[in-house]
């Protein structure tokens, strides 16, 4: 799970990270509230950020044509200038496809005088199966760049689960990003404290970037998280109910969130063959092989190893709400699941929807000739596939019109 | 011979009295498994379905009844103590079926097992099989939740990070006639106790082991490690099949594991991989077992 930018700044700020000072905001006016109180508190210059779980907000374009969805302002009228025509508007950009997202929150911060930028990240490293701090003098950019140009300017520190981040190693990362007398201390501070954020709310990602070495008013150099990004580990969750309520619906497809009230795990793709599969592994293989004989899949649909009649047409009518969808396979391979089960669902689903579109269903394993005699008798026009070759190029077909 | 287990391993698990459990520890016994002790805290001195002893805590068990195996039925916020439980009791081997563990949980695991004996499977794996001599199998070592019957004894050893798609892969192997060796699931998280490389390394220790099939999908670097050994080291054909080349980048695909992030973890960098080290590669998952068959002597 995302969470947005303003409740990743309310978790790192309570693990003692430097922050910008700023709030977040839903009006025009509230905008120029925060503004007004930041620059009398001696802020020169307001960031005005949209708050939404993409990158590239800065280049992105709203559908009003508004330009940019991060403003920088002198004046709290500005502000709320900004604010207006921002909130309540869709931006699109790289990462939102066409769609675009809703801005219904915006947040307003003082903006630092940055003398450089730098990148500091928390992760998991899979091959270790250790906790990993990522760091680069090349902040402000789009990391995975930086690690396919020029790999040796990103340094990593795997951190020993048992003991947690030593101060040791935060200051060795400090140092290594060249910074010098006061900035280590302050740097490893901020690191120890992002780390902290990683391990205590079970997050997958913690991500600073820019983490920014700053010019105070007074003339001193210091250092301050300019921008936060953080992910979640979803099976986490349980024991994190404060970190449930900071959940945004509006930021998920509306299919999605129906198909997990129903523990359905579907992820709406833009091709015209919808599947439904049971088993992650077995889905992903689906769509590979609807792709390999030329059609696209519409969606990953796993609909679990134990899945119900009621599962199976709540899964049916999930697929056919998108409007892309040409054709269905559903390919099955009940190994403890009871074939026949599966195959009173798809009638029932059938029937319940009236469905119009071609069905390729392919049934293995237990208690299959049960299931293939539901098929057959419930007089219905669906296409029987073999294997799963067999199953894939059949529905291509259908759907081609062949 | 087989890997891991045998039809002769004495098996505990733990987790038998909830419905999940149960379930699988009937099918089982079903199909010849020796389950000989369950564990449920609080419910020591009671017999699951009048037969099998339930113990308060794994030390118990096993010292009761010889077990030497685990397989973990508990729920996701109780698996890593009970992972732990069995290595601190010394069990040969811990399968843990529970899927949804928080992944911090898993690097405390692993790190607290670090030099010790026990030997993790999983977590969100469906297990191990050593086909049994008996008709459609029976008689074999089944930990976890594959269906027996889909097995037949034989060479090939099958090695996957997905539950449904090792059936598939099984399956084909078996109406083609060829048994296996054992197959084993290594499970959809990013943290697991056991990994391709570990499993491959066993296959090719093993002399009853004459091919082996991989399976990975998209997410991590285990499969281009276990490639990179088995184009130093392993002399027997392996063939694999990689899930996931059509799935979006940043999104996981129903496995924890199963992400592609920050560019990393590409079917196409997996499947590249692959054919460097002469994996023979199943064009779809249709010809898993056929792309081996070629490759084998005959």
């Amino acid at each position: 799970m995302n969470i947005h930018e303003y409740h990743a700044r309310q978790l790192l700020g309570q693990y003692g990270v430097a922050l910008p000072p700023g709030d977040v905001c839903d009006t025009p006016e509230g905008a120029r509230g925060i503004a007004a109180k930041l620059l009398a508190e001696g802020a020169d210059l307001i960031a005005v950020k949209s708050q939404i779980q993409a990158g590239g907000r800065g280049k992105g374009t709203f559908k009003s044509g508004y330009q940019g969805g991060v403003k920088l302002c002198k004046t709290a009228e500005d502000v709320a200038e900004k604010a207006k025509a921002m909130l309540g508007n869709v931006l699109v950009t790289k990462q939102t496809g066409p769609e675009g997202r809703l801005v219904s929150k915006l947040l307003v911060v003082a903006a630092p005088n940055i003398q450089k930028e730098l990148y500091l990240a928390v992760l998991l490293d899979r091959a270790s199966s250790r906790p990993v701090v990522m760091a680069s003098t090349e902040g402000g950019m789009d990391i995975e760049e930086v690690a396919a140009r020029t790999p040796e300017k990103i340094l990593k520190e795997t951190v020993d689960p048992a003991v947690g981040l030593m101060p040791y190693q935060a200051r060795k990362v400090a140092a290594a990003l060249g910074l010098k007398g006061e900035l280590i201390g302050l740097t490893a501070k901020l690191l120890l404290g992002v780390y902290k954020t990683w391990w205590e709310c079970d997050a997958t990602l913690v991500e600073i970037n820019p983490l920014c070495v700053i010019r105070t008013r007074e003339g001193k150099e210091s250092m301050l998280a300019v921008d936060a990004k953080l992910s979640l580990d979803d099976n986490s969750l349980f024991r994190h109910p404060k970190l449930q309520a900071m959940r945004d619906l509006a930021e998920e497809a509306p299919l999605e969130i129906e198909a997990s009230k129903f523990n359905l795990n579907y992820i709406k793709l833009d091709g015209s063959i919808a599947c439904l599969v049971n088993g992650a592994g077995l889905a992903m293989a689906t769509m590979d092989i609807i792709q390999h004989f030329g059609g696209r899949p519409a969606n990953f649909l796993d609909v679990g190893g134990g899945a119900s009649q009621e599962q199976v047409a709540a899964a049916f009518k999930i697929i056919l709400q998108d409007p892309n969808v040409k054709g269905i396979l559903v390919n099955i391979f009940g190994g403890i699941m009871d074939c026949d089960v599966i195959a009173t669902g798809i009638v029932a689903a059938v029937k319940e929807t009236g469905l119009k579109l071609p069905l390729v269903v392919r049934l293995e394993g237990n208690n299959v000739d049960a299931g293939n005699k539901t098929l057959a008798d419930s007089g219905l026009a669906l296409i029987r596939g073999g294997s799963m070759a067999d199953a894939a190029q059949k529905v291509v077909n259908a759907v081609a019109g062949r | 011979m087989s890997i891991l287990v045998t039809p002769q391993t004495r098996v505990l698990v733990q987790g038998i009295t909830g419905s999940f459990g149960a379930r699988h520890t009937q099918l089982s016994l079903a199909y010849g498994t020796q389950i000989v002790a369950g564990v449920t805290p609080g419910k020591g001195g009671q017999r699951f379905e009048d037969k099998i002893p339930i113990f308060d805590t794994v030390a118990q068990a096993m010292h009761e009844t010889g077990a030497t195996a685990s397989a973990i039925f508990v729920p996701p916020a109780f698996a890593a103590d009970a992972i732990l439980e069995g290595v601190d009791a010394s069990l040969d081997l811990v399968v843990c079926i529970t899927e949804g563990i928080p992944v911090n949980d898993m690097v405390k695991v692993k790190r607290a097992m670090e030099g010790k004996g026990t030997r993790l499977i999983g977590p969100n794996c469906p297990g191990i099989v050593t086909p049994g001599a008996g008709k459609d199998s029976h008689g074999g070592c089944r930990i976890g939740i594959a269906p027996g019957y889909i097995h037949k004894p034989g060479h090939i050893g099958v090695v996957s990070r997905s539950g449904t798609l090792t059936y598939e892969a099984v399956w084909q192997l078996t109406c083609r006639g060829v048994g296996q060796s054992t197959c084993v699931g290594i499970g959809g998280d990013p943290v697991n106790g056991t990994s391709h490389l570990d499993v491959i390394k066993l296959f090719n220790a093993d002399p009853d082991t004459q091919g082996i099939i991989m399976i990975g999908e998209i997410g991590g670097s285990a499969e281009e490690e276990a490639a990179a050994w088995i184009k130093r080291n392993c002399r027997k054909p392996v063939a694999g099949f990689i899930a996931g080349a059509t799935a979006p980048p940043g999104r996981r695909m129903g496995h924890a594991g199963a992400i592609v992030s920050g560019g990393k973890g590409t079917a196409a960098a997996k499947i590249a991989a692959f054919k460097e080290a002469g994996i023979g590669v199943a064009p779809t998952p249709s010809e898993m077992a056929e792309t081996l068959l070629k490759m084998m002597p005959r």
